[in-house]
């Protein structure tokens, strides 16, 4: 039996950083989806950067901005003794942050399909704006939140470039499992290899055939 | 019921402008808010239902002020306590037609309903003849169904005034005259005052007593039957209709503002 280890590391990373792309992107979608603002645009192509942009490009600036000496890395480190680099935390960094984009794209567009008409009815019939998201305009968009959400932990297992630059490839601590196949296919350990590029694979192809699901019963209505 | 509106509210879109300045008053139930499409009727109800804030002016249903900018007094639309008719009804398509109807009943906690509440809830929706279709979604319903359903909704928390924007537009004309018909035992069965919206002339015919018509994003014309010579006049209403009538006619061929669309 292969070392499972990256496999279970990979899990928890992914499961993390979704959560925390959700939490994010679910707001900045709400924000860009609601309101018009000055930069909105601006805003909007930042946001989505991560998504065209090479990871280790990603990685470099995460260690700019996060590393011992940058902007809020170095706070960090002043206030708390605290560093994410070459930690499972920063993995996550690296996960949440590439994952991000993919959230917050599905979840914009799916604020963008629910009608403000529902929400003006709402808050006639009495709501508060804060009783109207959770009542109309979350469940509403819950399809499309779901989708995005189920993308975001697909690309968040899968990432190898932004994980390697901040996390590193440390074995047991924040080699993922798409660090661990490289690493098997370097030592020529084809038999790790195969088990965790099957898992991986299966784990993928589900993700995709369930987002898929959501999406064409989204479009058909109830 | 007095309606008082006096209100100015400026649009931009692109580069085009609509300026919106309606001042009228009623003292009728039945109020009809005439004219074409952006003529600014619908900007009207949406500020007396508080969903658009005009820039300048008051609004008061009732002796209660829903909006002054001298004193300062903008009511959150929830706290208007008016109902309102969407054209498309605007039924939440997640929720039931019984989930529909006790939405404004529903509070944060407890996560159910009170058993007075699930009682007023059966009522009225015995009173509309849709309890068979309780557990039914909205999209499986028909147009009549629909209204019903959205007309049970605004009324289950006994509103001040009811607004109704284009309420028939979407039915087809065999139920556009039951729905008028039912719409006027409402009136009567829950005592609330109405204010219809409308491009229908035969709306004017059933539902003014006071007839509003708006033209170009000004009011043109108020007509009352109380103030009219003979008050008793059972042909008071298909005078304003013809009136009505040839007013759209007139306007559209006299209009030389170009078309705002709202």
């Amino acid at each position: 039996m292969p070392d499972l280890t990256p496999l279970w590391l990979t899990l928890r990373i992914a499961a993390c950083a979704t959560l925390l792309a959700f939490v994010f992107g679910v707001g900045f979608a709400w924000l860009t989806a609601r309101f018009s603002f000055w930069g909105r645009d601006v805003l909007d192509a930042v946001l989505t950067l991560p998504l065209v942009m090479p990871p280790t490009v990603l990685g470099y600036y995460l260690i700019v901005v996060w590393g011992r000496n940058g902007w809020l890395g170095g706070w960090l480190n002043a206030h708390f003794g605290i560093s994410l680099m070459f930690t499972w935390q920063g993995a996550v960094l690296a996960a949440t942050t590439v994952a991000f984009p993919l959230l917050f794209k599905s979840a914009r567009a799916a604020f963008e399909g629910v009608s403000s008409e529902y929400e003006q009815a709402a808050r006639i019939l009495g709501d508060t704006e804060l009783r109207v998201f959770f009542r109309i305009t979350l469940p509403l968009a819950a399809r499309g939140l779901l989708a995005g959400t189920m993308l975001a932990f697909a690309r968040a297992m899968g990432d190898f470039g932004a994980t390697l630059m901040v996390a590193g490839n440390i074995e047991g601590k924040t080699q993922t499992a798409a660090l661990a196949v490289f690493d098997a296919v370097q030592a020529g350990d084809y038999s790790l290899a195969n088990t965790l590029v099957v898992i991986m694979s299966v784990v993928c192809v589900t993700i995709l055939v369930m987002t898929n699901k959501l999406a064409n019963r989204g479009r058909a209505g109830r | 019921m007095r309606l008082e509106v006096d209100i100015k509210k400026t649009l931009h879109s692109g580069d085009r402008r609509f300026e919106l300045e309606a001042a009228f008053s009623s003292q009728d139930d039945l109020t009809v808010v005439f004219g074409a499409s952006g003529s600014g009727k619908s900007l009207t109800i949406q500020a007396i239902a508080g969903l658009v804030a005009p820039e300048q002016g008051r609004i008061v249903v009732g002796g209660e002020t829903l909006f002054d900018e001298q004193r300062g007094i903008n009511l959150p639309a929830r706290k208007r306590g008016v109902g309102y008719l969407f054209q498309d009804y605007a039924l939440f398509p997640h929720c039931t037609v019984r989930e529909n109807i006790a939405y404004p009943l529903k509070k944060a906690w407890p996560l159910t309903l009170s058993s007075d509440s699930r009682q007023e809830v059966a009522e009225i929706m015995a009173s509309f003849e849709i309890s068979h279709l309780a557990e039914s979604y909205p999209a499986e319903l028909s147009g009549g169904q629909k209204q019903r359903v959205a007309l049970a909704r605004a009324m289950i928390k006994k509103p001040s005034i009811l607004l109704l924007d284009e309420p028939f537009s979407a039915l087809d004309s065999m139920l556009r005259h039951r729905m008028r018909m039912e719409l006027l035992e409402i009136r009567q069965r829950f005592d609330v005052p109405l204010v219809v919206i409308t491009h229908d002339p035969a709306d004017v015919e059933v539902f003014a007593d006071t007839l509003v018509i708006f033209a170009n994003g000004r009011v043109e014309e108020v007509s009352s039957r109380k103030k009219s010579a003979t008050p008793e006049d059972q042909g008071w209403r298909e005078k304003v209709c013809w009136r009505a009538q040839w007013k759209k006619e007139h306007l559209a061929a006299h209009r030389f503002v170009p078309a705002t669309g709202i």
